[in-house]
């Protein structure tokens, strides 16, 4: 098996599998707000906030943000994986990945608080 | 037995489900690097946009979150942001954002029928980024109708 030490889950295998589950909650995710948004053309401030101080809604959203880390942890993973290598930048490849990919992790990582204290909060 | 040659960047599998040519093995005939003649076959297409789009989004998720904060702190939030989409370049951005989103999403669903074994052929493969394409395309001017 290949392994890769700035791999996340160090594993190709489990890596695909979040990829796939994750969105497969993030489409269910869209379309629920979407549906939402079509429901109501005339949306005010009290209904729109109803709907995500709902609990259910408000669990669906968390776990949804959760999927949305996972899903673009991977994700940007793969592609700086393809583009940000030795092959294509030469010497410094791995280490420009390496600033890609903790850049990647820090606004992953605010999204994740961020995301948490508006679904919390509302 | 000919060395095995470091090859593109994106694997080629993924957009030419059947490969008449297997490019493992060097060989001696011309390489066409040419971008202004190089076809692309469709599903080569829909492949990239569906990782631009993913890419994008990424990015445009922080405009998203910014937006929904926005709109459930306070009732002269949501009105901030209802002002904010009566302007042309906040319509733009979320139209852009919402047209990356619908994209990412039908490809991707079609990205998981594959991997789910449907569409695998050459014909399917074709047939399913045309199908993609046209989704894609309704999706964008509905979204278009939605915000203006
Ligand atoms: C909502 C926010 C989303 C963001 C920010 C996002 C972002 C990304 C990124 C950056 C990639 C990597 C692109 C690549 O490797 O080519 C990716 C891949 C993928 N996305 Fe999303 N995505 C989102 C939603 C979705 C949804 C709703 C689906 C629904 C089906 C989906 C399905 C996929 C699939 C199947 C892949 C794997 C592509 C591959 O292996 O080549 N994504 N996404
Ligand atoms: C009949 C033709 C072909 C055969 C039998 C073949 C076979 C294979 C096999 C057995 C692997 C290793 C599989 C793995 O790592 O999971 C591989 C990997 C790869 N192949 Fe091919 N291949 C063919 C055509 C091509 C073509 C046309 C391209 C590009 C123009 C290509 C690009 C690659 C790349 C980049 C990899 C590395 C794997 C990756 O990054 O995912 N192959 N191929």
């Amino acid at each position: 098996m290949v392994t890769n030490a700035t791999s996340f889950s160090r594993s190709g295998l489990s890596d695909w599998i979040i990829q796939r589950f994750s969105a497969v909650i993030l489409a269910a995710y869209t379309l629920f707000i979407l549906a939402v948004l079509g429901a109501t053309p005339e949306l005010d401030y009290e209904s729109w906030r109803a709907v995500f101080s709902n609990n259910p809604v408000r669990l669906f959203s968390i776990i949804s943000l959760f999927a949305l880390c996972g899903h673009t942890w991977v994700g940007m993973w793969t592609v700086g994986t393809d583009y940000l290598t030795g092959r294509q930048l030469g010497g410094n490849g791995t280490f420009i990945r390496l600033i890609y990919q903790s850049f990647c992790v820090l606004l992953i990582a605010v999204y994740l608080l961020w995301g948490i204290q508006i679904f919390w909060g509302s | 037995m000919a060395d095995a040659v470091t090859l593109s960047v994106d694997c080629a599998h993924k957009y030419i489900p059947y490969a008449t040519v297997c490019y493992h093995v060097k060989d001696t005939r011309p390489v066409n690097l040419d971008l202004t003649t190089f076809k692309f076959p469709l599903p080569a297409i829909t492949s990239i946009l569906h990782r631009i789009s993913g890419v994008a989004l990424f990015f445009g998720i922080g405009v998203v979150l910014y937006l929904l904060q926005l709109s459930l702190e306070s009732e002269a939030g949501f009105e901030q942001v209802t002002e904010l989409f009566r302007a042309t370049p906040a319509k733009l951005v979320v139209w852009l954002i919402l047209t990356g989103l619908l994209y990412h999403l039908i490809a991707g669903i079609k990205h998981l029928l594959m991997d789910w074994g449907l569409g695998e052929s050459r014909e399917g493969a074709l047939r399913g980024a045309q199908v993609t394409l046209i989704l894609s395309l309704a999706a964008t001017v509905l979204s278009w109708g939605m915000i203006w």
